[in-house]
Formats: structure tokens, C-alpha cells, sequence
């Protein structure tokens, strides 16, 4: 049983190591130049020998994205309760936001370029555009498949849209939120890095695009490691935070 | 008629306009603290007679009136349960149950000082439905029965004068129904309130109700309002008697003739 838990534990690391010596392997194997694919070793050595670089634009990456993701969550929340709580309103926004979801996001950093500058604010911008999307649709869910006779119970004690609101709609739609932050967060990075490597003179985007054109192989992929590394923090961050705060929706499985 | 409490005064109602309709010219007169309960074929407006008094659907064309008004907008003074417990997953059974104390009027506005004073009632009418020790679970650590029984301390916890059922045994087992049907027996008969209950089952209008009203098939109308003068508090031997069986077979041959007509 114990030990049954403790593989469960260890095995993201598992795969992750597994996938490493793959890729390791198959690089020395067929003599894959560097300059096309560095070996994870390289890359390990490239990211601790530049590491003060790398830290300094990781953290300007970092802060970059949650800032974006800041403003997503809190248009996503607003946007969100309007649509899922007005049939109107979703039947107005909806295919405006569908719309402008389809719409590739690099294509509009050139955009807020022109609009902003070079630099951290479009950056923002990106990671806040690219993100707030999956926030809206899952609160609107969250709050417009409550139960018509929950409803009816609340109005019939003379409750007002706004008590139903808060009551009841917005505690049911938090596991919808919190499904939603999970995976805003992992967007919001790819729209800061985005941004970073169109337009900016700082972040590990930028990082990454002028290392390999100075054919630094090794450092890009050390940038593209740190991105994923800063990703599944996030991730797992929002996901310790749904756990705790929505437990009565995972009852099924407890721990997780 | 003075001593009505729901009137229905040729009610028809369509769900939208140039749709067929959905219940004929429906009259209703039930007393305050009168029981009634509506049987019929399914689809025949049952349900919708409940949002029809509650206030919650307008008719197309005639009035409903409760405690001498017209019915306008939503009721404040009614409890609901259904056949789905509808009780919040992140809340307690105690909290459940103080739910529309947060709502209705005054008691959402006194709920916070007199905090302990409202969780002593709900405990108390916990413990009337046999949910003592279990103020602290939540929904899903109760079986369907139990969480029944909850979702009826909701509706009752307020103290409406109007209690509103549709069909909220329905989904649970032959021997927790019959349970619970003397539990709300038990709480009426200390407390008379008035009760529409809708349901199929007619051995369950037959032990609960004082009228038992039959409808039609779509669009519904009411064909028969049958006194039930069995005496209360009727229990399990009751069921077994000849004026119950009776009852219950007269109420099944008119449910036939609905059927077939």
C-alpha cells in the first residue's frame, strides 16, 4: 500500500528523468549536432553556467505573465458572471468572444507594438488576452447550469438575483474557476513568452531569441526548460489552492 | 369564499404565446392548513401548478390568489422541496437548513445576532426528522432518504405558511417513503401549514392528503377533488384498512379513464 503511494509520488519524476535520458540517448546516438538539438546535460550546463541571466529574465518573465494573468482573472470573473448569469448577454458576447479567442494571438503583438511600444507592456497585454478566455467560459458554466429548481427554492423565499448570485452561484462556479486559473496560467506564459520573443529587450523570450541567434543552441533550450519549470509551479500553486478551497467537489478522491 | 387560503379562478396557462395549452380552466380552493394532494398522468401540469402558485409562472388568463392577494410576482412565504434534495454540496446540514434564514425576510437581517438562538431551532427540526448527530455532514455523507429529510428542514425552517412538494419522495425506496411520510405528517399536524403536494404515487396522496385532486392529460384540467376524511394521524395499520384500499382504488380507475380517454 505504502509502497504503491510512494511510486504514485515519484512517478512524475520518473517520467520526467525517463524522458530525459530518452532524449539524451537518441542525441549521442545518431550524432545530432548541437546547433539542431542540444543533449539535456548541455542544456542543464548551459542554464547553470548563464544562470544569473537566466534568473534575471525568468523573473521578468514571472512577473510579466501574472500580471497579465492578474487582469485575465479579474476581467475573466466580470465577463464571466455577466454571461452566465444573463441568457441575453451570452447569446450578445458569445460569438464576439469565440470569435476573438480564434484570432492568433502573435498576430496582434505587432499590434499592440505600434500601440505600446517595445518592451513589458505588450508583453502584459498578450499574457492577459491569450488567458482570460478559458477564466470567462468556465465561470459563465459554472454559474448557468444551476439547478432551475435550486432556483426556484431561492426566489420562492424572495430571494433577489443578487443573493442566488452569491449564495449559490459564485461558491458552485469556484471549482469551474479554479479548473479554469490551472490552465489560464499555463496560457498566459506562452502569451508573455510570445511577446517577449516579437517585441522586447528583456525576458527569457528575449533570452531565448538572441541566443539562438548566436546559434546558443544549449541556452534556448535552457530557456524553454525554465518556462516549463515556472509552468508547473503555477500549476501546481492553483491546484494545492483548488484542492483546499473546493474540497466538497473532489470528495471522490480526497488526497487528490 | 373567505376561508380559502389558494384560490385558482379559471386559470389556463400557456408556456408561450400560441402554444397549446398546458393546463385548462383550473379551479382550486384550498383552506389554510388544508392538505392537498394533485395525481394525474405525467406531462399533465402538475409541476406546473406549483410555479403557477408559488408565483414563479404567471397564467395566461384567469387569477391565483393566496392569503386574499393576487398572485403577482414570486411568493415570499413558501418552502419548496422536490424530488432532487437540491441541497449545497459546500454547506453543512446545518447550513443547509439555515439557508433561507439568510434570505427571507426579517430573519436575514437578525440571523447574525441572534445566531445561536436559529441554530438551536434548526437542530431542534433536525432532530424532529431524525437527523440528530448529523448537523455537521455534508449532503454527500447522507443517503438519499436522509438528505430528503434535510431538504424538508429547509423548506420548513422559516415557518411558511405554504408548503410546496413535488413528488420529493419519489426517487427514494418504498420503506424510507413511508417513513417519511409519517415524519411529515407529524409536522404538519403540530404545526398546520398548508401543503400542495404533487405526486404519482396515489397510496401516498391516499395516507397524506385531506383532497385529493385528479387531473387530466395534457392540457390539464382537474376531473375530481375527493375528500379524504380517513382519521390522523394515520399510520402503517391504516394503509391496510378497507376505506384506504377503497380510496386508493377509486383514485387508480380514474387515473385508468384518464389514461384511456
Amino acid at each position: 500500500m505504502t509502497n504503491r503511494t510512494n511510486l504514485s509520488k515519484a512517478s512524475p519524476w520518473i517520467s520526467a528523468a525517463v524522458l530525459f535520458l530518452l532524449w539524451e540517448g537518441i542525441v549521442r546516438l545518431f550524432h545530432i549536432p548541437v546547433y539542431v538539438l542540444p543533449t539535456p546535460s548541455a542544456s542543464l550546463e548551459a542554464a547553470w553556467q548563464y544562470r544569473d541571466a537566466i534568473w534575471m529574465h525568468a523573473v521578468h518573465t514571472l512577473y510579466t505573465t501574472l500580471f497579465g494573468f492578474a487582469i485575465a482573472v479579474v476581467f475573466g470573473v466580470v465577463l464571466g458572471a455577466l454571461v452566465g448569469s444573463s441568457k441575453a448577454i451570452y447569446i450578445a458576447a458569445n460569438p464576439l468572444l469565440v470569435g476573438f479567442n480564434s484570432v492568433p494571438k502573435v498576430a496582434l503583438v505587432p499590434v499592440l507594438v505600434m500601440w505600446f511600444g517595445i518592451g513589458t507592456v505588450p508583453a502584459i497585454i498578450t499574457a492577459f488576452i491569450i488567458s482570460f478566455f478559458p477564466i470567462v467560459v468556465n465561470v459563465a458554466t459554472g454559474l448557468a447550469t444551476l439547478e432551475p429548481e435550486l432556483r426556484d427554492v431561492l426566489r420562492s423565499l424572495g430571494a433577489t438575483r443578487t443573493d442566488i448570485l452569491f449564495k449559490v452561484g459564485f461558491p458552485r462556479a469556484l471549482p469551474y474557476f479554479f479548473a479554469s486559473l490551472k490552465v489560464a496560467v499555463t496560457l498566459a506564459f506562452v502569451g508573455s513568452v510570445i511577446s517577449e520573443t516579437v517585441a522586447s529587450n528583456v525576458g527569457v523570450g528575449y533570452l531565448m531569441l538572441s541566443a539562438s541567434s548566436k546559434f546558443n543552441m544549449p541556452l534556448v533550450f535552457a530557456g524553454l526548460l525554465v518556462i516549463a519549470v515556472m509552468g508547473i509551479v503555477m500549476y501546481e500553486f492553483f491546484n494545492i489552492i483548488e484542492r483546499r478551497s473546493t474540497k466538497w467537489a473532489n470528495r471522490a478522491n480526497p488526497d487528490g | 369564499m373567505s376561508n380559502s387560503f389558494v384560490e385558482l379562478n379559471k386559470v389556463r396557462l400557456r408556456y408561450s404565446e400560441g402554444d397549446d395549452l398546458a393546463l385548462d380552466t383550473t379551479d382550486m380552493k384550498i383552506r389554510k392548513g388544508e392538505f392537498i394532494a394533485v395525481v394525474g398522468p405525467s406531462g399533465c401540469g402538475k409541476s406546473s401548478l406549483l410555479k403557477l402558485v408559488s408565483g414563479l409562472m404567471p397564467p395566461s388568463e384567469g387569477n391565483v390568489i393566496v392569503d386574499a392577494h393576487e398572485v403577482a410576482g414570486p411568493l415570499k412565504i413558501v418552502g419548496m422541496a422536490f424530488q432532487n434534495p437540491t441541497l449545497l454540496p459546500w454547506r453543512t446540514t446545518l447550513d443547509n437548513v439555515l439557508l433561507p434564514l439568510e434570505i427571507v425576510k426579517p430573519h436575514r437581517n437578525r440571523l447574525r445576532k441572534h445566531k445561536t438562538e436559529y441554530i438551536a431551532r434548526a437542530k431542534a427540526l433536525l432532530a424532529t426528522v431524525g437527523l440528530e448527530g448529523y448537523e455537521d455532514k455534508y449532503p454527500w455523507e447522507l443517503s438519499g432518504g436522509m438528505q430528503q429529510r434535510a431538504s424538508l428542514c429547509r423548506a420548513l425552517i422559516h415557518e411558511p405558511d405554504l408548503l410546496m412538494l413535488d413528488e420529493p419522495f419519489g426517487a427514494l425506496d418504498a420503506f424510507t417513503r413511508e417513513e417519511l411520510w409519517d415524519i411529515l405528517q407529524n409536522l404538519w399536524m403540530v404545526r398546520p401549514f398548508t401543503v400542495i403536494l404533487v405526486t404519482h404515487d396515489l397510496r401516498e396522496a391516499a395516507y397524506l392528503a385531506d383532497t385529493v385532486y385528479v387531473m387530466s392529460k395534457r392540457p390539464g384540467r382537474i376531473l375530481v377533488a375527493r375528500e379524504n376524511t380517513l382519521a390522523r394521524p394515520r399510520d402503517q395499520e391504516t394503509t391496510f384498512t378497507q376505506p384506504f384500499t377503497d380510496l386508493v382504488h377509486e383514485l387508480r380507475s380514474h387515473i385508468r379513464d384518464v389514461r384511456a380517454a
